[in-house]
């Protein structure tokens, strides 16, 4: 396979306009990544869910803290700016830790799936295996929180070819999965057409700070000319930033503080739309029709 | 494809964890703590003391910061080396020349090694953590009981040869299988450093105690493995510091590794932070022992 026939390309140049509520040229959008990772979860034929034998306990452990003490520090700094949450969430955490999705639920929070936990991967699942975890999400999220979950990222972003026709099939409306854009994006698949909206690897705390290995205050300047360029040039049309977050690396007492900055420095700015998931995908599709896909199934 | 039905079956999906160590206790969900002194937080510096063969085992796996060249690997045996013979006097001279206390977590064959090394540790008031026999002594699930065993009751029989009983441990590789926190209260132990989860002290399922060392914030982490400078090290355990000074009631575990903040050029960065600390006043050092005891007077 050459090219998994998701969406037409799009250049940038020549782009119909795309208003944001207000006049705001950029929505930002957080999304903290609430999720629960098995300690001793069964192996996967693709990916090792740790590096060593279980119990990995710096591994474990570094992301426990996550759950046990940095959401709760990440989420106040959120709330106290101003700032909603569109979690990404390992839907069991309903089942291990509900204090965590209690407090997000307090909060004014919304969720999309994550899938079931972080360590149970998408990889060689049939369709009924993986519509079995996109059913699973949705039930478990309505039980805990009373919401109807409407967007998914992939648990630990892992797919299979029928992810989107099977969440298309479920009634979603948009995925995080897909990184080729600044705006959101019709794709298409078999059950008809799904929005893709700008979630961030490279913005994302884990790439910041693991893999380009940022000091906090590298990470809060990269947020902040991220902001600063999408700002500008939502003006034309309107663009989307995500910061995708994890409370064991954002939460970290060395890094809230960087993070706090970068907060008030959007808030603060009247070019930003601070908006949850939701509500960018319905404002953007109240202003860009679907395409008609020719695979679709009535 | 079809993946085994197992895979999606989750049969511990249940409150709290999927294991059975230690117990799930949200942040909000615990008693506010006021530690002694009127502390908001404290800190425990964690000084390691490590011996590297020249030949690695790797069982079952190679420790950070063990050879890394073919054999023999004289560059890094010795650079490590440096580390016992001189980093290490330079952090206890920083402690000590500020009055403070902390923990040295030891191979045991560095104290028979280098009895000058040992007898420093106890002059300046420090309190040995028992740390495995050497580099290799990496303990993981693939490990039988009995191997297991022998390593943790070995190195307690030859801390007691050297006349010391140490309360605490810490893994190689801040590595445990299933058993280790049983086998550690087995063994007479009453605390590890081991697990990187929270900001204070915690029971495990079987009584033994872990307290938190920071796995982030550690020099060989910040410096060793993400490049940072040591000042830029130093700047974020003090924002660290601040930020749970703020918060009270809370811990930080610093574990300094003498090979990599005890050079000359980065020892300056330690004896500044150190000095930054405790112009705060509100920050307690302290030894793993007295947090402890403080600590169980407050959550018994």
């Amino acid at each position: 396979m050459e090219d998994p026939g998701l969406y037409p390309y799009q250049p940038w140049r020549g782009r119909r306009p795309l208003a944001w509520p207000g006049g705001r040229t950029v929505a930002v959008w957080i999304a903290p990544n609430l999720e629960y990772y098995e300690a001793d979860p069964p192996p996967h034929p693709k990916r090792k869910a740790w590096a060593r034998p279980h119990p990995d306990v710096v591994g474990f452990g570094h992301r426990d803290y996550g759950n046990r003490v940095a959401h709760w520090r990440m989420a106040e700094a959120m709330s106290e700016h101003g700032f909603p949450g569109s979690v990404s969430l390992s839907v069991a955490l309903c089942q291990h830790h509900p204090e965590v999705v209690a407090d997000a639920v307090a909060r004014g929070w919304e969720f999309f799936s994550h899938g079931i936990t972080n360590t149970r991967y998408a990889y060689d699942m049939s369709p009924d295996q993986e519509r079995e975890i996109i059913r699973d999400s949705i039930e478990t999220v309505l039980a805990a929180t009373g919401q109807r979950i409407r967007g998914w990222l992939a648990p630990a972003l892992t797919h299979t070819l029928h992810t989107f026709d099977l969440l298309a099939e479920a009634g979603l409306d948009y995925t995080c999965d897909l990184y080729h854009d600044d705006q959101p994006t019709w794709i298409t698949t078999r059950h008809g057409p799904l929005v893709a909206l700008p979630y961030s690897l490279e913005v994302n705390d884990h790439y910041g700070f693991i893999v380009y290995r940022m000091s906090p205050d590298e990470y809060a300047d990269a947020l902040i000319a991220q902001f600063e360029r999408l700002a500008v040039e939502g003006a034309g049309t309107g663009t989307v930033m995500c910061i995708p977050l994890h409370a064991y690396l954002i939460g970290q007492p060395h890094r809230i503080g960087p993070f706090r900055r970068v907060l008030k420095h959007i808030a603060a700015d009247p070019r930003a739309w601070i908006a949850k998931a939701s509500d960018i995908v319905a404002a953007f599709r109240a202003q860009v029709p679907p395409p008609q896909s020719e695979g679709a199934v009535a | 494809m079809t993946l085994d039905p197992a895979y999606l079956a989750y049969p511990r999906r249940r409150y709290g964890y999927d294991h059975d160590l230690y117990s799930w206790q949200p942040w909000p969900h615990r008693p506010p703590l006021a530690w002694p002194h009127g502390a908001r937080v404290v800190v425990l510096p964690v000084v390691v003391s490590e011996f590297f063969p020249l030949t690695p085992s790797d069982r079952p796996f190679r420790a950070p910061g063990h050879m890394a060249t073919p054999f023999p690997d004289y560059r890094h045996y010795t650079a490590r080396d440096y580390g016992n013979r001189i980093g290490i006097f330079r952090l206890l001279d920083a402690l000590e020349a500020r009055g403070l206390k902390g923990a040295v977590a030891m191979n045991v064959a560095v104290a028979e090694r280098y009895p000058a090394l040992l007898e420093a540790v106890r002059a300046g008031g420090h309190e040995i953590v028992a740390h495995g026999r050497t580099m290799n002594d990496v303990i993981d699930s693939s490990l039988s009981e009995a191997e297991e065993r022998s390593i943790v009751t070995d190195t307690r029989a030859r801390w007691a040869a050297l006349g010391e009983a140490p309360s605490g441990w810490l893994s190689i590789a801040r590595s445990q299988s299933w058993r280790t926190p049983q086998i550690l209260k087995d063994a007479g132990f009453t605390f590890t450093l081991d697990w990187p989860n929270d900001d204070r002290p915690w029971r495990f399922a079987n009584g033994l105690i872990n307290v938190p060392l920071h796995h982030e914030l550690a020099d060989r982490q910040v410096i060793g493995q993400l490049g940072a400078l040591a000042a830029d090290w130093a700047r974020q355990v003090a924002e660290a510091v601040a930020v749970l000074a703020g918060e009270g009631g809370r811990m930080l575990g610093l574990e300094l590794v003498p090979y990599v903040s005890g050079l000359p050029y980065r020892i300056a960065a330690v004896e500044r932070l150190l000095d930054t600390l405790l112009a705060r006043n509100d920050v307690w050092f302290a030894t793993p022992s007295a947090l402890l005891a403080a600590w169980a007077e407050r959550e018994p």
